[in-house]
């Protein structure tokens, strides 16, 4: 079971919990198994066609899917996924 | 002329001058607090206001009436009322760009001159409004996530009110930024890795601390600070807009917000509406905004590794970067990505021809708008405004890219040796040429 980090946005989704253990193989299986567990978080973090939603950001144990393989990115036993709101600005 | 003082502390507001916080992507509505992201879709919230009421106490001559800096326009700034403190930011000039022009090819060039804001770039602007607001929230401190101009003005802001300051930067930030922020008494929080991941840090660090994070859960307030660019540009020439605005990208908040600045003087008729070709400018070591234009999609494909000497502008993964697409095709304009030898070369040109010294992506913005004028979307005659968003002290190695040192080769380059205190060494000194 991979580690998947809720922020305070989707807490009221999950019942409060900070952080849910969800198996998966990849991303998108880890991100599918969340959404099941916690069915309201889907019109958060999904679009209608299963992608991320765009304000989304998923982190593979900190580094941002979209620098490995998005979605397909496979996840180990001991990962730890983080969805954040896309916001930056220096 | 009657300077209006405004009753410091006061509501001088209606309450519903501010409707509320409204988000970008589903138009959600949200109570004003310390909330950023729209709970329904994740997208980010913006301040509402009610121009009808706002209409009613900002006039032209009512701005006239107050004092200089970025509360004269209050009623546009998501604050209850002006606050009773906080550092003097804004009413910035701007320069006619008589000699620079030329060499850009531009006809009509004007600087927006933001390196003179007291911690010496824009973003003391941003941070005004935010410190307002964090005062009314009751905050225990300030923070952000910086790439350097905002270490500077956050901590400055926080000094100013003395709360304490949490400053996050890339640890391999110019050396001058840290010691600026340092200066003013912030803690500063050095991460290992780019400005993305100092970011992504400060995210998840947000909500789980007491703080004020400007640039985070501040961040609808603070991105507002942007438009008093827009507003002094405006009142700087007569109440009318130029005809082009050459603006950098870094996460394209400020972009955006300089846009909708132009737009609400329009909606309440201090301005008249024209069209106003909005030009963005990147570093292309760092450019994936512009890489996004030019490619002609609005999906901006994040850069892992930014590899620039304009570090302010160095985010790889910008929030505001499909905005940015839009707003520049929507108006005609474009975005530039700029290399960085041209960018050092731009800062000599501003600083020798203008008596303005601009940080790197002051640089950066110069060269965008020559870029602009030869690829034709600044055509001939156009009146540009080019925004100069922070001082040049700030990056003190960037002009020498590209130099060749002198002759004599010692210290930097374009200094001469030492001479001796003496008549006859400064006679050499001068016969020699100097």
């Amino acid at each position: 079971m991979s580690t998947v980090r809720i922020p305070p946005t989707l807490r009221t989704s999950t019942g409060g919990a900070k952080q849910v253990e969800v198996a998966g193989a990849t991303v998108r299986e880890v991100v599918a198994g969340l959404v099941a567990a916690y069915p309201a978080l889907g019109s958060q973090l999904l679009a209608g066609d299963g992608e991320l939603n765009r304000f989304v950001n998923a982190f593979l144990n900190d580094t941002d899917v979209r620098h490995l393989q998005a979605l397909d990115t496979p996840v180990a036993e001991a990962d730890t996924l983080v969805l954040l709101p896309a916001m930056a600005g220096g | 002329m009657a300077i209006e003082i405004l009753p410091t502390g006061a509501d001088t507001s209606t309450p519903t001058r501010i409707v509320g916080l409204r988000c970008r992507g589903c138009g959600r509505s949200e109570p004003i607090g310390l909330s950023y992201v729209c709970p329904a879709c994740f997208g980010p919230l913006e301040v509402e206001y009610d121009h009808e009421i706002v209409g009613r106490s900002l006039t032209r001559a009512s701005i006239a009436a107050r004092a200089p800096g970025i509360w004269r326009y209050f009623e546009l700034l998501p604050v209850d009322a002006p606050p009773a403190r906080g550092l003097p930011v804004g009413s910035t000039p701007l320069l006619a760009a008589d000699r620079l022009g030329p060499v850009l090819g531009l006809d009509r060039l004007w600087i927006k001159d933001d390196t003179r804001n007291p911690s010496l770039s824009f973003k003391d602007r941003a941070v005004a409004v935010a410190a307002a607001r964090a005062v009314e929230f009751g905050v225990e401190a300030l923070a952000c996530a910086s790439t350097g101009n905002l270490a500077g003005a956050t901590a400055a802001a926080a000094a100013a009110l003395g709360l304490p300051a949490y400053v996050f930067i890339p640890a391999d930030l110019e050396p001058a930024k840290v010691d600026h922020a340092l200066a003013y008494g912030a803690t500063v929080v050095p991460i290992e890795g780019t400005y993305d991941d100092v970011n992504r840090l400060c995210l998840e660090v947000a909500d789980e601390t007491g703080w004020g994070f400007v640039n985070i859960n501040l961040r609808p307030f603070y991105a507002e600070g942007s438009k008093t660019l827009a507003f002094e540009i405006a009142e700087s020439l007569g109440w009318r807009s130029p005809d082009v605005v050459v603006a950098p990208v870094a996460s394209g908040a400020m972009f955006t917000r300089v846009v909708q600045g132009f737009r609400e003087l329009a909606d309440l008729g201090l301005i008249e509406r024209r069209p106003i070709r909005f030009v963005g400018a990147q570093a292309a070591g760092c450019a994936p905004v512009a890489t996004a234009w030019t490619a002609g999609t609005d999906v901006i494909d994040p850069v892992r590794a930014p590899d620039t000497i304009v570090r302010s502008l160095a985010i790889g993964n910008p929030a505001d970067g499909r905005y940015v697409v839009a707003l520049a095709n929507e108006s005609g304009g474009s975005i530039e990505a700029i290399e960085d030898e041209t960018t050092a070369s731009a800062i000599r040109d501003v600083a020798r021809l203008e008596g303005i010294y601009p940080e790197t992506a002051g640089g950066v913005t110069l060269a965008a708008a020559a870029t602009a004028r030869r690829r034709g979307v600044i055509r001939p005659g156009d009146e540009v405004v080019a925004l100069v968003t922070g001082n040049g002290l700030k990056t003190p190695d960037a002009r020498r890219l590209g130099m060749h040192d002198t002759a004599a080769g010692a210290g930097q380059p374009g200094l001469a040796p030492a001479i001796r205190p003496s008549l006859t060494a400064f006679e050499r000194w001068l016969g020699d040429g100097a």
